[in-house]
């Protein structure tokens, strides 16, 4: 689970030009991770059976994410890990998946359920490479998910351009969640009181037995140069007059000038 | 060959998809001023056809696999015949769409060959050095990030579909083709595809269309949406819809266009009762011209539109539908 900045949120860029300002943002969970986390309850009350563990990593310092962590326990997940630490900072999707794997590797588990893409990087990586590095399979973007856990494999329908992949996968598997897979459950007031009281560990990156050196900036593959609004759109014309006007002028625009009819 | 670009061109039932070729065109006018060759790579069960019409979009070589076990997607056997290519090629770049396909297998890759990955490029430009810069849309199109890898390793990037212009060359049927064999070592669990339901039937789909025609909450009711399809029809266009539009049933959620639906990037985004909220903005904002139709003039699709009207759009679209077909009539 990643703590994103809101998606209404007005970004700024800090002054090395490189990054977002995150001083004065507030922070959601991913909103297709919770897609996640969702998936993850509906199957444990399911089956009832299983234990949902969150894992999330703090990549900035100015993130919360024991708060998001919070949220997801308040939801009804068992537990929840934290990644904190400067070696964790910065980075990129490549050290980002690097970490979480040697996490994932201290735990038990069956599935891996992540977003399908972190809304502030818009990647879409992330759970794919975790699923690489382990050397297990994945179906990403999936709006279906069928458990058998007798035969411990999953059905999964993946979205794709013009239909669904129907796709089979055995345990253990990564699934990462498109919306229209669930409707995340907001928490209720006694799941916020019963979060409290529930495990939130810390890890440091001597907990996951990794070296710095791998993590954060200093493993990172990928270097950001700098940050930029979109370019600027020139300021449009609306087109005036009656119905019939205003239509054969747009016609006449898209046909002569902008050539696409 | 170090001064390669490999460029992985995905096909459906043996029909080449667009954003490949366009691919091809980026890598070749990146190439051609360093001397860089311009490989492509073919995955599929009846794909060797399609390997000699790739010279006319740039490549300068074809790589082909080709089998009958290929026929489905496979990410995982996708990923390893092109990660062993490219152990043999040392391409400085490997480029592949941002589709569903490419947006899959392009991490996979990545974190085989353990290097640079850059997803939904928008530009690219090649340094002196043979390293690429790209830019790259963020927070849903809010920002735009320049990005190169640290090292002067290989990287993989996958392009924005409708971006880039593909080529158009004369054929050259001489070629070099290669048959690439099948990986053999496949002892770890893989996903499998059991089948392809197709959804769209026969339309034309959003991502690739060169004109969008999208309707919103101001079209009232799933029944007003045949206003959007006629246009869309007359235009020769494909269908999108609204967060709202989809929330309310009106479209099945492949229609949305926005954060949690499609990004698109066509040549013209019609937007007809959208009243164009940050989050469908970042799904389409992208688009060459942008045509909103709303009766609020304060609506914030009209701060993005290149043209715009204000008005009663059970008014406008037929006038619209009617002005267009005339045109076409005339132009015929």
């Amino acid at each position: 689970m990643k703590q994103v900045p809101a998606t209404e949120s007005k970004l700024t860029i800090v002054a090395d030009g490189n990054d977002i300002d995150r001083s004065n943002l507030s922070f959601i969970v991913n909103p297709y991770d919770e897609f996640a986390v969702e998936e993850a309850l509906q199957i444990k009350e399911r089956l009832g059976a299983g234990e949902v563990t969150v894992l999330s990593m703090r990549q900035h310092e100015s993130q919360k994410p024991e708060e998001a962590l919070r949220t997801c326990l308040a939801m009804g997940a068992d537990k929840a890990i934290l990644l904190d630490g400067p070696a964790f900072h910065g980075g990129d999707s490549f050290t980002t998946a690097t970490a979480l794997t040697s996490a994932i590797q201290r735990l038990p588990f069956d599935l891996l359920l992540f977003g399908k893409q972190a809304v502030d990087d818009d990647g879409g990586t992330v759970g794919i490479q975790v699923a690489e590095l382990l050397g297990i399979p994945h179906v990403a973007v999936v709006n279906k998910l069928e458990v058998h856990p007798v035969s411990r494999a999953v059905v999964a329908h993946r979205q794709v351009e013009d239909g669904i992949e129907v796709v089979e996968a055995s345990f253990p598997v990564v699934i990462t969640c498109q919306k229209g897979l669930n409707e995340p459950r907001y928490p209720s007031l006694p799941g916020i009181m019963k979060a409290k009281q529930k495990p939130l560990n810390t890890w440091t990156c001597e907990d996951i037995g990794i070296d710095p050196g791998r993590l954060g900036a200093s493993g990172a593959k990928l270097k950001t140069l700098r940050v930029e609004p979109p370019p600027t759109r020139l300021t449009g014309r609306i087109l005036d007059g009656d119905t019939s006007t205003a239509v054969k002028e747009l016609v006449r625009i898209l046909h002569e000038e902008e050539k696409l009819i | 060959m170090p001064n390669s670009i490999l460029v992985f061109c995905e096909q459906r039932d043996g029909q080449l998809k667009n954003v490949g070729l366009e691919a091809l065109g980026e890598a070749h006018r990146l190439g051609t001023s360093s001397g860089v060759a311009i490989c492509a790579c073919i995955i599929g069960s009846d794909v060797a056809s399609s390997a000699n019409d790739l010279s006319a979009y740039g490549a300068s070589r074809v790589y082909v696999a080709e089998n009958a076990s290929l026929a489905h997607y496979s990410a995982e056997l996708y990923a390893t015949i092109l990660s062993d290519l490219a152990a043999r090629l040392q391409p400085v770049a490997i480029c592949m769409g941002a589709t569903a396909m490419g947006k899959d297998i392009a991490p996979r890759l990545a974190a085989k060959l353990k290097t640079a990955l850059v997803q939904d490029c928008v530009s690219l430009k090649m340094e002196e050095d043979c390293s690429l810069v790209a830019t790259r849309p963020m927070y849903g199109g809010k920002l735009m990030a320049i990005v190169k890898p640290v090292s002067l390793a290989l990287q993989v990037v996958t392009i924005r579909q409708n971006v880039f212009p593909a080529l158009e060359l004369k054929p050259n049927t001489s070629i070099p083709i290669e048959y690439l064999a099948l990986p053999t070592t496949r002892t770890r669990s893989v996903a499998k595809v059991r089948e392809v339901q197709q959804t769209v039937g026969g339309k034309r789909e959003l991502t690739e269309a060169p004109i969008i025609v999208s309707g919103g909450r101001g079209l009232k009711g799933p029944e007003n949406f045949k206003l959007v399809e006629e246009l869309a029809n007359a235009l020769g266009g494909a269908v999108g819809a609204s967060r709202a539009a989809v929330d309310a049933g009106w479209k099945p959620h492949s229609y949305q266009v926005g954060l949690t639906g499609k990004t698109v990037s066509p040549q013209c985004y019609v937007a007809c009762g959208i009243s164009g909220a940050i989050q469908h903005q970042a799904g389409m904002s992208s688009a060459r011209v942008i045509v909103a139709i709303n009766s609020n003039p304060a609506a914030p699709i009209f701060k993005l539109a290149t043209y715009g009207i204000v008005g009663n759009l059970f008014d406008i679209l037929p006038v619209l539908t009617e002005e267009v077909k005339k045109l076409r009539k005339k132009c015929a």
